[in-house]
């Protein structure tokens, strides 16, 4: 187990090194000139040669790169800047942006809350949702309830994110007036309180939710009809076992094994950002910050924030393995 | 139908009435395709400590009279009708709580492949106190000092530890051990073994089938054993049930089946074992053609479409009448077949045996 984890971990580095390199090659191939987005209006071949000597854009793209990991690698960071104005960027040092000379990381820092409140709570809200449609479906199949259910499933996975988003803001927001408009202030719980804050994230929860929670019905009425049929399951009840141990202890435990490796996979990917539900709802977390910069060709926060996404992604299918195997005793870590 | 066969004696106790009486069995499926005739019209009677042997191929309704004596057609779609008398309380018509508190306290089952029938997240030890716990309300210390006890009893070595290993860690003839002993846990009156030794190998089979019998010897449980496989039934039983498109087709106790059968499907069936002390032309027999759909079974007899005798009856239709299960003989051996019985007999004697 020990063993396993470390090679993982190790294994998770290099994926993250590749990622990172892919990243800072792919941007440098791309027509976009940093140097001429930097200096502004008033360009010419001085103003733009002086950007290139204090950005570094003048030395080998490989050198470049191998500083940038300098910043992630070593413990004290890295020096940035031009000679003369030299300043420290401490561990883990993204770089600065390019657009207002904010150090990365603080901004991921910054946006990152907004990004975790809204994947969590679209998560639980998924989960149990789609679950119980799922569950109750697969119990009932063929009746109304499973026939309503996996109706709203599909509806679920076909309504473009946009759009339903859009929806809701629009009937909750601005016509019946239930909320009040979006304060990106009120993300942040501990400053402004439990309903401000339930009030700022309950329809990018529901946007966010909806398509997952239809997968996840669909997924867990399907395991669970697959499992009911099970001769585990006969043996349960030739046991003499009440129906609802049947269904809970024998059938829905077997049925929710491949939900946890989907559950674990989609947050994971979420905590890198939420990019349309950010954007419908100006929620500032790290999908809004990932267009903005891509937008703006803001290289140090195009890789940082694809590599902060990339961690969560690389820690989401190690944590999915590790429970795989606490669930199920015949997978074996190796 | 007037079909039934008496295992032993008529037991004294309950004034006469067989410990476990199956009258007039039917259970239907209604499909998209239609309605699946799988059990029509089943009679046997069983006393305890007797073993009764139902015999027939895939789809011949085995497995699905004994899942309707468990009660585990009830709350899906099947539709089960006649009586199942089980110690003097009628199964067919009890509701799924007063059936529940029966599984496994009264009735027990013991399922074909065992690997698959116990849940693969679950210790087998807990396995098998959960069926001990669900009946008793005792400790969990008991519940385990008992599954210990039943696992060194099915033969497994150091059951203390291999009472905390999942049913993966365990080898096929040990699971169908830690099957056994589960279903033994609360020491059921009424043991159904349904193919309990098609999926081990022959060793593990004889090894599985000493097992039960001594363990019925011990226990007194009386054993409904469902098989395709004649030899376990010659070993196991007393009496035998041969089934045939859902329905009784030659009944009585074992040596009539063996030596005296006269239903042309049985002589198929025995025809079919593969015998290691004869020599020959080496081919297996086998029944022509297919077992019927239960969708649309034959309006005469049911096995008419396979048999090669028809040429044999007289006065009577094969294709659209169905024969009664007559009994022949003092014994309680009965045959469902339009040949005259002297007829049947001079075939056995003249065309069967010499094969067999």
């Amino acid at each position: 187990m020990g063993r396993y984890l470390i090679r993982r971990l190790i294994q998770a580095v290099f994926v993250l090194l590749v990622i990172s390199a892919i990243t800072f090659f792919l941007f440098w191939a791309t027509p976009a000139n940093p140097a001429l987005l930097i200096c502004g209006r008033n360009c010419n071949a001085e103003t733009v040669a002086q950007v290139n000597a204090t950005y570094g854009f003048d030395k080998p793209l490989v050198v470049q790169y191998g500083q940038y990991m300098q910043g992630l690698v070593s413990p004290g960071g890295r020096t940035i800047g031009s000679e003369g104005n030299e300043r420290n960027c401490a561990w883990p040092c993204f770089g600065e942006s390019y657009q207002n000379g904010i150090p990365v990381w603080n901004s991921i820092k910054d946006a990152f809350p907004a990004t975790l409140w809204l994947a969590l709570g679209a998560a639980v809200l998924w989960l149990l949702s789609g679950v119980m449609l799922g569950l109750i479906a697969a119990l009932r199949k063929g009746k109304f309830i499973d026939k309503f259910s996996v109706g709203l499933a599909l509806f679920g996975v076909s309504f473009p994110t946009i759009v339903f988003g859009y929806l809701l803001l629009f009937l909750f927001i601005v016509k019946l007036k239930w909320i009040p408009f979006p304060d990106t202030a009120n993300a942040a719980l501990f400053t402004v309180g439990p309903v401000k804050w339930l009030q700022f994230y309950i329809l990018p929860w529901i946007t966010l939710a909806l398509v997952f929670a239809a997968l996840y019905t669909r997924i867990t009425r399907a395991n669970m009809i697959d499992t009911m049929n099970e001769d585990y399951i006969r043996t349960a009840r030739a046991k003499g076992l009440g129906e609802r141990t049947v269904v809970f202890k024998h059938g829905l435990r077997s049925a929710l094994t491949p939900i946890v490796t989907i559950f674990g996979l989609d947050v994971g990917g979420l905590l890198g950002g939420a990019v349309i539900t950010e954007q419908i709802f100006s929620i500032t977390g790290l999908g809004k910050f990932s267009i903005d910069s891509v937008l703006s060709n803001d290289l140090p926060a195009i890789m940082g924030v694809v590599l902060f996404a990339a961690i969560f992604v690389v820690l989401a299918n190690i944590v999915v393995d590790v429970l795989y195997a606490v669930i199920d005793p015949r997978v074996r870590l190796s | 139908m007037t079909e039934s066969v008496t295992s032993a004696p008529p037991a004294d106790t309950r004034a006469g009435k067989p410990f476990l009486e199956v009258k007039d069995l039917q259970v239907h499926f209604p499909t998209d395709d239609g309605l699946v005739k799988a059990v029509n019209g089943l009679n046997f009677t069983l006393e305890r400590g007797k073993t009764l042997g139902i015999v027939g191929e895939s789809g011949s309704g085995k497995s699905v009279s004994s899942l309707a004596i468990m009660g585990l057609h009830k709350g899906s779609k099947a539709k089960v009708s006649g009586e199942i008398w089980l110690d003097g309380a009628e199964l067919v018509s009890m509701s799924v709580p007063e059936m529940r508190a029966l599984r496994g306290q009264q009735v027990a089952m013991i399922f074909q492949d065992p690997l698959s029938a116990m849940h693969p997240f679950y210790r087998v030890g807990d396995q098998l106190t959960e069926a001990f716990l669900v009946h008793n309300n005792a400790p969990k210390a008991v519940a385990k000092k008992r599954a210990v006890e039943l696992l060194d009893r099915v033969g497994i070595p150091s059951p203390d530890k291999r009472f905390f290993d999942y049913p993966h860690q365990f080898s096929g003839g040990m699971r169908q051990r830690a099957m056994i002993a589960m279903a033994l846990m609360c020491d059921p009156a009424l043991l159904i073994a349904d193919e309990p030794t098609t999926a081990l190998d022959v060793t593990v089979q004889a090894q599985i089938l000493d097992l039960m019998k001594d363990l019925q010897k011990e226990f007194n449980s009386a054993i409904i054993l469902i098989t395709h496989d004649l030899g376990v039934v010659a070993k196991m039983t007393e009496n035998v049930v041969v089934m045939y498109g859902g329905r009784v087709v030659e009944s009585g106790n074992v040596r009539d089946i063996f030596y005296r059968p006269e239903m042309p499907y049985t002589w198929g069936l025995l025809g079919s074992i593969p015998r290691v002390n004869r020599s020959g032309d080496g081919r297996l027999k086998s029944i022509r053609g297919t077992p019927p759909s239960l969708i649309n079974l034959p309006k005469g007899c049911p096995f008419q479409p396979r048999c090669d005798y028809q040429e044999h009856v007289e006065g009577a239709n094969c294709a659209t009448e169905l024969p009664e299960l007559l009994q022949i003989g003092q014994e309680q051996h009965r045959v469902r077949c339009h040949i005259n019985s002297e007829q049947r007999k001079q075939l056995f004697t003249e065309q069967i045996k010499p094969s067999l």
